[in-house]
């Protein structure tokens, strides 16, 4: 029973996380009939929302465009054999760095300020991702339990430094002044009129061409370049990295400061691109949809963007749908993405050997 | 300060430390027998929900609390399955438990009473009635819940064969005893504690359930769990520990201290999870989990 699994290669990156994902979305539609709704009436209304229309189509490459940085956050971790759950404080972190940049070097034009604001967003993203990443590596601390206390430490800090330090002195919400206007990363319906071209307004902004920017130096990095190597090899043998000469708590670092550099990413898109101002608890729990992001698509960047558009719809349409129908509240999407980590992630052997049973039964017949 | 102040604080201490401490013997059971569990907060927060609706349905916070467990447990058993049966990480199923724990009271609750995802208000017998010194049945069970544990754990049989299952399930099979069995038995215990630490909040702590109410005190008490080292009597000190911080940090809002001025909230809410990242950083002690944590067990190997 335990023995591995030969399905070919195909089989294992596509149907069998496509397999769970249906599985995952019958249970969804299990709660909804639960909860006494229809459920083909609510994915009517959710693809509606999210791909009927100009405006919609906008909002869930917005979304999407979050996805992808986390995913891909998880997933060089997950390359290197750690799992970094602490997308949430790396991200929250980021936004800091970001408001510290924009906030005290407003007087730089934007050609400079924008990149300034996301650099400052990976370092302090990155930062805040070595430290466990330092820890695992040389004291030998759980990466998931210091990563998990660094996503309280951050929402603690955040609040602390909204509230008391950086709070705009007028303000009464804990947020920082708005960041100058030269450094908001022009939307995309302002980048196409400037060529002429109208498209629906909405808060999809130009940080998606960074996040696909990242997406393929993901790739780059992971399948060639030497580094990537190094980083799949720890990931997969620490031992033999040790006899092929390569540090594992070295490359344990180095694949922490990238997936938290690429957490900052979901900042760059949400403050820099959208909300202009540091603000609480705008990670929203993204950084755990990174995970369901990576798993789903195999921690490889193409299967990324193809699970961050699938959770770009669900919160898109998610939104409308809550709209039309008041009993499904965007909670459903919490609950798809948790049915999803738990099907493609924990119970992958489960689904594997199903495919298997079904895809082998010729051949033992055969036999 | 005087006398009275303290005995104020100790009991809002005590109020504040026994979700953590029930949740805290449910990751202590899990993990002691290899099964680790993030999933602590998430099956706490079925449990209250669970434990709210039907005290409020039944009119009784028993029932209540028997549904908070009937809950906490069916969600262990998922985790149990995925962990056990499916060698699935562990790590990754407890992700998704949290998860799935957060969308489904909110969802429901909001389908079921249209509350923005809040049960009614409880009252009367609906809610757990303070017993001995202003405390409620649920405090003593929690309580109860350590000399048992670590009874059970370190002068049983059973207890022995739960412990070598989370160091050695090799041995443990070669013996004839079921590791599956054991781990299954470890995660349905974990289940009903955290079952008991839910319906605490909802029933008992406050008069009903609202959205994501153990906010991060699932993860408290896996600091406290690594505090403790894995050992009953520690947790409870552990878990006392930090209800008093929780407790001084609510008391501390907006009072100066003499030396040092107004000390922030936030700065006493940091330190169970500092304290907890400079101990597994061996700092101060180590800090080691049992051998076999975290590891699927597959016979052939």
């Amino acid at each position: 029973m335990s023995a591995p699994i030969d399905l070919p290669k195909w089989a294992d990156t596509i149907l069998v996380p496509a397999v769970s994902v249906v599985a995952a979305f019958l249970v969804a539609g299990l709660v909804v009939l639960g909860i006494g709704e229809n459920p083909l009436t609510a994915t009517r209304l959710l693809l509606q929302g999210s791909l009927g229309t100009g405006e919609g189509l906008g909002f869930t490459l917005f979304y999407m465009t979050d996805f992808i940085f986390v995913g891909l956050a998880v997933a060089v971790a997950y390359h290197a054999g750690l799992f970094n759950i602490g997308g949430e404080g790396q991200a929250t972190l980021a936004g800091l760095g970001i408001a510290l940049v924009l906030n005290n070097l407003t007087f730089l034009p934007g050609f400079l300020l924008i990149p300034l604001g996301i650099l400052g967003a990976a370092a302090f993203g990155a930062a805040w991702a070595a430290v466990p990443g330092y820890l695992q590596a040389k004291r030998g601390s759980h990466i998931v339990i210091t990563t998990i206390m660094f996503n309280w430490l951050a929402s603690v800090l955040i609040v602390y430094l909204l509230v008391n330090v950086l709070r705009a002195p007028q303000n009464m919400n804990p947020e920082t002044p708005a960041f100058p206007p030269q450094s908001h990363i022009p939307f995309m319906h302002e980048a196409f009129a400037a060529f002429g071209i109208e498209i629906p307004s909405s808060q999809l902004n130009l940080t998606l061409l960074l996040a696909l920017a990242a997406a393929y130096g993901v790739w780059l990095l992971i399948y060639r370049s030497r580094l990537g190597y190094a980083i799949r090899v720890v990931g997969s043998n620490p031992t033999a990295a040790v006899y092929a000469g390569i540090s594992p708590a070295r490359i344990i670092v180095i694949a922490m400061v990238l997936s938290g550099a690429l957490a900052g990413g979901l900042a760059v898109n949400e403050l820099m691109g959208y909300q202009h101002r540091l603000l609480l608890e705008f990670t929203s729990g993204y950084g755990f949809v990174g995970i369901a992001v990576a798993l789903m698509g195999r921690a490889h960047p193409v299967g990324i963007i193809l699970a961050s558009l699938l959770f770009g719809i669900l919160y898109q349409g998610g939104a409308e749908l809550a709209f039309e129908q008041p009993a499904i509240t965007r909670d459903m999407v919490v609950v798809i993405g948790g049915i999803i980590i738990l099907f493609a992630g924990a119970l992958d052997g489960l689904f594997r050997r199903l495919v298997a049973r079904v895809m082998l039964r010729p051949t033992l017949a055969k036999a | 300060m005087n006398p009275g102040d303290l005995v104020t604080l100790f009991d809002s201490s005590l109020r504040l430390s026994i979700p953590l401490l029930a949740a805290c013997l449910a990751g202590l059971w899990s993990e002691k027998s290899g099964v680790v569990d993030i999933g602590l907060e998430g099956k706490m927060l079925v449990a209250a929900f669970a434990a709210a609706a039907a005290a409020y349905a039944f009119n009784s916070a028993w029932i209540g609390l028997l549904a908070g467990i009937a809950a906490s447990v069916i969600f262990a058993l998922i985790h149990g399955f995925a962990a056990i049966s499916q060698r699935g990480n562990q790590i990754v199923s407890g992700v998704a438990i949290n998860m799935l724990a957060a969308g489904l009271t909110a969802i429901v609750g909001n389908a079921w009473y249209g509350q923005g995802g809040r049960t009614p208000p409880l009252e009367g017998d609906q809610r757990f009635a303070d017993v001995l010194f202003g405390h409620s049945v649920l405090v003593y069970l929690a309580l109860l819940a350590v000399p048992v544990t670590w009874f059970v754990l370190g002068r049983t049989r059973f207890g022995l064969r739960l412990r070598a299952v989370g160091e050695n399930p090799a041995a443990v099979d070669t013996a004839g005893i079921s590791v599956a069995g054991l781990r299954y038995t470890a995660v349905v215990i974990a289940g009903a504690l955290c079952g008991i630490a839910g319906a605490y909040l909802s029933v008992g702590q406050s008069a009903g359930f609202l959205p994501n109410m153990t906010a991060g005190k699932g993860f408290i008490a896996l600091a406290a769990l690594i505090f403790a080292k894995w050992r009953a009597w520690p947790a409870l000190g552990a878990c006392f520990l930090f209800g008093l911080l929780e407790a001084i940090s609510i008391r501390l809002q907006g009072i100066a201290l003499p030396g040092l001025g107004e000390v922030p909230v936030q700065a006493i809410q940091a330190l169970p999870y500092l304290m907890t990242v400079i101990l597994l950083a061996g700092v101060i002690g180590t800090a080691i989990p049992p051998r076999a944590s975290g590891v699927p067990y597959v016979k052939e190997r």
